[in-house]
């Protein structure tokens, strides 16, 4: 089967003048491929260049060393609207003061599927409706979106991307901000989208937990480098988490059939860390 | 209501009124004419060489179209210059931009450029040309080294710009015989005097381009709102619009700066009031301006025409006098959290 999505030997660094981070960074020699109907978590540390690699996948950014590939055909030779109809991004977050309301938040998810067009026509309300009631916030489409709280933003953002009707759901940190509970209903709705429509996805965060719970694979980024891509029991090593993050941790593996756990050992550095 | 059924309803509302208020700034003025000499005077019946006929038709009929183009192009301009910046404050006058234009169209009239057609499109140029170095400076000292742009920062680097240029236009009028530029002062402060017929097509037409522009890219506008990034992420190609929507808010400033003077404020007060009516959607927000700006600054000419009979007041005058009041409202209620 062939990918849905290619990285072949990508390298990056940003210009000098960087417009989005202030201290040097370049990724090296990356190269994994994300399989139709999987989810793939990426996790790493800080600066590790999960970020940069969303960026790089939906052509915010241009690689400066191979070449990036979606069904098959390079990156580059993708319209700006076509890409958005294959891969939706649910970033961190929207600003403070964004006007709209759940329903126009989502709404603008149906652009990619017609820029021309002035207004979205019914069978755009249709298709935002449904992404409304994917992920719950059908009830709130009126209400603005600065009105609402974390759970429910993170919801209404969630449908947006659906909107689109990507076959890759690219989510950015999506329980960054999140308490437990609503950790928990992200990772049953991402588990939930990927079985019921084989929507592929791909899941950027920090939470090595929620990835190993939700992944199927997990791709360990250290230094704009691949440490390791594999089953989340293979990744989540102890002495390779440790050399990676610069701090002791313990992994559980409950009962041998769940995913495996991570725990942070505190106050125990590894050697030649603190 | 869906989107389209209140743009049409607010739309045909707007127009309704721009069409009540047209009708009733061309019975009055300071020339004491009759109701039913002007009627007399737009239905034909009045002499050729009449005075109701030259006040109603050469005088005040062009006056209220230049106040109807300049109030729309100055409101469409402050939408799209709100959400290019995503900035709820910025409009062409705080920004500088219109101070920029201001200093282009002086620079202009000290080489005799005047309103015949030909010379009109030159004082546009130049016009233009001062809004894009405001507009550069304004980036430059707002922008460079920053990763985002700060609300206040863009708006102090406007009003440090405005200054800037209104300085250089006091420098420039010192320097210049004063009787060649004799009509500077009452322009400065925004004057909707008659033009030349074929000056006023010009200005229709280069209003109409600068709409256009705005218009056909309301949509990307709202979805500018998720930031640079998502925008692309959705399709937009966002170097493309912002250089889009730039160029005709620049043009639009620029146009009415030459034909018309630095009118401050409108792009304020007529956006944020529809966005009490409408909300946020800029393909809502665009089209209603034009109008309620036309609306606005034709009421605001008609007063400054009539407070002080038989003197006039500048038309930039009555709309500073609702617009800074109206700033600071903004500034202390409905955007007290994000600034």
């Amino acid at each position: 089967m062939t990918a849905l999505a290619e990285f072949r030997a990508v390298g990056f660094a940003y210009p000098a003048s960087a417009k989005y981070r202030a201290r040097p960074f370049r990724l090296a020699n990356l190269s994994f491929a994300i399989a139709p109907g999987e989810i793939v978590g990426v996790i790493g540390p800080n600066s590790s260049g999960k970020t940069t690699l969303i960026r790089l996948l939906t052509r915010v950014l241009e690689p400066g060393e191979g070449e990036i590939a979606l069904e098959g055909k390079r990156l580059r030779d993708w319209g700006r609207a076509a890409l958005a109809r294959r891969i939706a991004v649910v970033p961190q977050g929207v600003s403070r003061d964004f006007p709209f309301t759940v329903e126009e938040l989502v709404l603008m998810g149906r652009y990619p599927h017609a820029p021309g067009r002035y207004f979205e026509n019914p069978a755009d309300v249709r298709a935002a409706r449904a992404a409304m009631d994917a992920t719950g916030v059908l009830d709130l489409a009126p209400l603005a979106l600065a009105s609402l709280g974390g759970g429910e933003t993170q919801r209404a953002i969630i449908a947006r991307a659906l909107a689109q009707e990507p076959r890759l759901l690219v989510l950015d940190e999506p329980t960054a901000h999140l308490d437990l509970r609503y950790q928990a209903e992200t990772a049953a709705l991402l588990r939930r989208l990927n079985r019921q429509r084989g929507l592929t996805v791909l899941l950027v965060s920090h939470d090595l937990n929620l990835a190993a719970e939700v992944a199927d694979r997990l791709l360990l980024l250290a230094d704009g480098r691949v440490a390791r891509l594999g089953a989340p029991a293979e990744v989540l090593d102890e002495s390779l988490i440790a050399s990676v993050y610069g701090c002791a941790v313990r992994v559980d593996t409950d009962a041998g059939t769940g995913p495996p756990r991570v725990r942070l050992l505190y106050g125990r550095g590894v050697a030649g860390h603190v | 209501m869906s989107p389209q059924g209140r743009l049409a309803l607010v739309l045909g509302g707007l127009v309704g009124l721009l069409v009540a208020v047209a009708a009733a700034a061309l019975f009055l003025g300071s020339a004491a004419i009759s109701p039913g000499a002007v009627i007399g005077a737009v239905t034909g019946r009045a002499a050729a060489e009449s005075v109701e006929r030259v006040v109603t038709l050469s005088i005040r009929l062009p006056r209220i179209a230049v106040a109807a183009l300049a109030g729309g192009a100055l409101a469409v301009a402050g939408v799209a210059f709100q959400a290019l910046t995503r900035n709820p404050l910025a409009e062409p006058s705080v920004l500088g931009i219109s101070g920029g234009a201001a200093f282009g169209v002086v620079i202009g009239q000290s080489f005799g450029l005047g309103l015949t057609v030909v010379e009109a499109v030159g004082l546009t140029g130049f016009a233009f040309a001062g809004a894009l170095l405001a507009a550069a400076a304004v980036y430059l000292i707002a922008a460079v080294g920053r990763a985002a742009i700060q609300i206040q920062t863009l708006l102090l680097a406007g009003v440090i710009v405005g200054i800037f240029f209104a300085s250089a236009i006091t420098v420039i009028i010192s320097l210049l015989d004063f009787n060649r530029l004799g009509g500077v002062i009452h322009w400065l402060l925004g004057n909707l005097a008659p033009i030349p017929p074929g000056a006023l097509g010009l200005f229709a037409l280069l209003l109409a381009a600068g709409f256009g522009l705005v218009l056909s890219h309301a949509r990307e506008l709202n979805l500018l709102a998720l930031g640079e990034e998502s925008a692309q992420q959705l399709g937009v190609n966002a170097e493309r619009l912002k250089l889009m929507i730039f160029t005709g808010a620049a043009l639009l400033t620029a146009s009415v700066v030459a034909f018309a003077g630095p009118i401050g404020f409108v792009g304020l007060v007529v956006p944020h009031t529809l966005r009490m009516l409408l909300g946020p959607d800029n393909r809502l927000l665009v089209p209603t301006s034009l109008v309620g700006g036309a609306i606005f600054l034709l009421v605001a000419d008609t007063v400054a025409r009539n407070v002080v009979a038989p003197a006039e007041l500048s038309v930039g005058v009555i709309t500073s006098f609702c617009g800074a009041p109206f700033f600071v409202y903004l500034l202390r209620t409905r955007y007290r959290g994000t600034l």
